[in-house]
């Protein structure tokens, strides 16, 4: 306790720095693989994709990141057994930052493909379960969580076969596919906003509004996100009438014309992408750091109830926009060149199925890797035989992504808690 | 720090469609060159037939060096709209269609053959159907793009589907023909030279041949088609 009274504010500052770090490497990393798709099929510049992303990871961190965050904050750990020692708490969601952090930054020297929501949760519960006892972790809410990192790439891959089958049934195997797709791109639309919406309200409102004592009930909700898509779906529609047939490009490929439209409805599909990436990623950064700031603003009391603080929200949202705009840029950039195979019909589907997952995901509280649904929509449109070849074995290095991660995050979130506690007891 | 974002890179191998297509265009090219090196035969112009044998073997191998890289880039991990199996197949008619044509020139500019001039105009015929079938090969194959684009389903199927209902019929054209030619060769076997009158036969069959791997061209883009 006495701890927390000396040194509380260098603890504090510290944390702050650790988190807004991590959010920094979310923006300059992540952001490119949720954002590449769009740059690689060429419905976005590098320069408009860092744009909406650094408009939308900050909406979906502000807006709906809050239930993610809670859970990395107190979902994984179980709080009674911090009670009396809560220096400890605030050690170990150092550590597991610090472990995270380094561990990401020695991945990404190598080249690994890594995830950092694996790093942070193998850091919590390593620190957790050596530190502390392996009683003290909540197991029923990581298995939870483990197992939603098989079901969301599943998820994704079935609703993006779903979505690419109604636009080849729908539009592309159509006498007129041009104007097929114009009537129709704005459905899809409607979906996008309604998606997005719905999770917004029900979910991560709470957190920002909560102060206003502003609630909603499931059919206003409803009707709030109806009203968001049919907003989403005029504007789109109003896009559309812009674009016209292309007839030179049609004489190289018939459907050139159709996929402009496409590449608009991608637009969208990307603002959604980051929205949805943002409301679950920044808790890897800012779920430890709000731990830690709950124990020390109550002076030591490890609650289960305690409220997360909106400007924590901001801080993380902060850190991803500064990382786009330091570095990120130059990896979408690098990630758009690779990823040319994906036209905008492909692209949109894909996008879809991985933003509608991620988004559920964060209004559930469940923390997952986005790159890692963004695969399985991919393969799910690849499955619908829409895509000419991909590679089989990036499965394989998802599934070492998590046999090294975890250990690794543990491993050295282990070592940094100890080293804390030495320093500071 | 870019690299992290390698599972994304990864998981998009190179496609095989344009390749495919190039090669196709390659072999064709092998086939039409055929044209010229007839009527340089029958002209009894070696110099001008050696000039377009010349460039019939160098199409040859420039499909051939496309075809080992069609292979290198297909590795057993990959996912496709069809098996990796019929691509490869897909890959080795299209391959017996510029080696056909290659041989038939090597063979005839190495003998120094030609046709006795009754056959002449009939060769031409055959020929130019030959040409017309591993044409129309060729148009199929080009819609490979656009199937992909369609996810292999609806119209554009049925239109690959009369595309090789087209090769099938221009095929049986050659049959035809090439049956008519090999009788009146029969008719005058006694007048010729032994020894010639079987490398006529080979060629005949060479040129049936490569109408026969353009019109499997057409069915091995139909098993690719169909799931």
């Amino acid at each position: 306790m006495e701890i927390i009274d000396q040194h509380g504010n260098l603890l504090l500052i510290l944390a702050c720095c650790f988190g807004f770090f991590m959010a920094w490497g979310v923006g300059a990393n992540d952001v490119a693989n949720a954002m590449g798709t769009s740059v690689g099929s060429k419905a976005l510049t590098v320069r408009q994709a860092i744009f909406i992303a650094m408009i939308f990871e900050f909406l979906g961190a502000y807006l709906a990141g809050g239930s993610v965050t809670d859970t990395i904050r107190k979902g994984i750990i179980a709080p009674e057994a911090f009670t009396g020692t809560p220096e400890l708490l605030v050690f170990g969601m150092m550590a597991a930052l610090l472990a995270a952090g380094t561990w990401l930054f020695l991945a990404s020297m190598m080249g690994w493909p890594v995830s950092t929501t694996h790093s942070i949760v193998g850091a919590i519960v390593g620190f957790v379960a050596a530190g502390i006892g392996v009683d003290a972790v909540n197991w029923d809410q990581v298995t939870e969580i483990v197992m939603s990192w098989v079901v969301s790439p599943m998820m994704a891959g079935i609703i993006s076969f779903g979505l690419f089958m109604s636009v080849q049934k729908l539009i592309l195997t159509q006498p007129d596919p041009f104007s097929r797709a114009k009537k129709l791109v704005p459905v899809y639309m409607f979906f996008v906003g309604l998606m997005v919406g719905m999770v917004t309200i029900l979910k991560g409102l709470k957190y920002v509004l909560k102060d206003h004592h502003v609630e909603f009930s499931f059919m206003q909700s409803l009707g709030l996100s109806a009203i968001i898509g049919l907003i989403v779906a005029g504007v789109g529609a109003l896009l559309l009438t812009r674009i016209r047939r292309d007839l030179v490009a049609e004489q190289t490929s018939r459907y050139a014309s159709v996929e402009k439209i496409f590449a608009v409805l991608m637009v969208f599909t990307a603002c959604a992408m980051a929205f949805a990436h943002g409301s679950n990623d920044v808790a890897n950064a800012i779920g430890p750091l709000a731990a830690i700031v709950s124990v020390i603003e109550s002076g030591g009391t490890v609650a289960k109830t305690a409220a997360l603080p909106g400007w924590i929200l901001l801080l993380g949202a902060g850190g991803i926009v500064f990382g786009l705009a330091t570095y990120g840029f130059r990896v979408i950039a690098t990630v758009g060149k690779k990823i040319t195979e994906l036209t905008p019909s492909r692209g949109f589907a894909a996008e879809l199925g991985a933003a509608s997952t991620v988004v559920i995901a964060s209004g559930t509280g469940l923390p997952i890797s986005t790159t890692h649904t963004l695969v399985g929509a991919i393969l799910g449109v690849g499955i619908a035989r829409g895509i000419s070849a991909l590679n089989l074995r990036v499965i394989g290095s998802i599934f070492m992504s998590w046999i090294i991660t975890l250990p690794a995050g543990a491993g050295l979130a282990i070592v940094f808690f100890f080293m804390f506690k030495g320093m500071f007891m | 720090m870019a690299l992290l974002s390698g599972t994304l890179n990864g998981l998009f191998g190179a496609s095989p469609i344009k390749p495919i297509q190039e090669h196709m265009t390659r072999a064709h090219e092998c086939v039409s060159g055929l044209n010229e090196f007839l009527e340089a035969t029958l002209a009894n112009d070696w110099p001008r037939a050696e000039a377009a044998q010349g460039r019939i073997t160098e199409l040859e191998n420039a499909a051939d060096e496309l075809k080992m890289t069609i292979r290198l880039h297909l590795p057993k991990s990959l996912f496709m709209p069809a098996p990796r199996e019929d691509f490869l197949e897909l890959l080795h008619v299209q391959e017996r269609i510029a080696n056909r044509a290659r041989d038939i020139a090597g063979i005839m500019l190495g003998r120094r053959m030609s046709f006795p001039a009754n056959m002449a105009d009939p060769m031409r015929e055959y020929l130019a159907a030959c040409i017309a079938t591993s044409a129309k090969a060729l148009t199929a194959i080009q819609e490979l793009d656009e199937l992909l684009e369609t996810g292999f389903s609806g119209p554009e199927v049925e239109l690959v589907q009369n595309l090789i209902r087209e090769l099938n019929e221009l095929e049986h054209r050659t049959d035809v023909l090439q049956i008519d030619i090999r009788s009146l060769l029969f008719a005058q076997e006694d007048d010729l030279r032994a020894v010639d009158v079987i490398f006529l036969y080979k060629i005949i069959d060479g040129v049936g041949d490569l109408a026969n791997a353009a019109q499997q061209v057409g069915s091995r883009l139909q098993i690719l088609i169909a799931r």
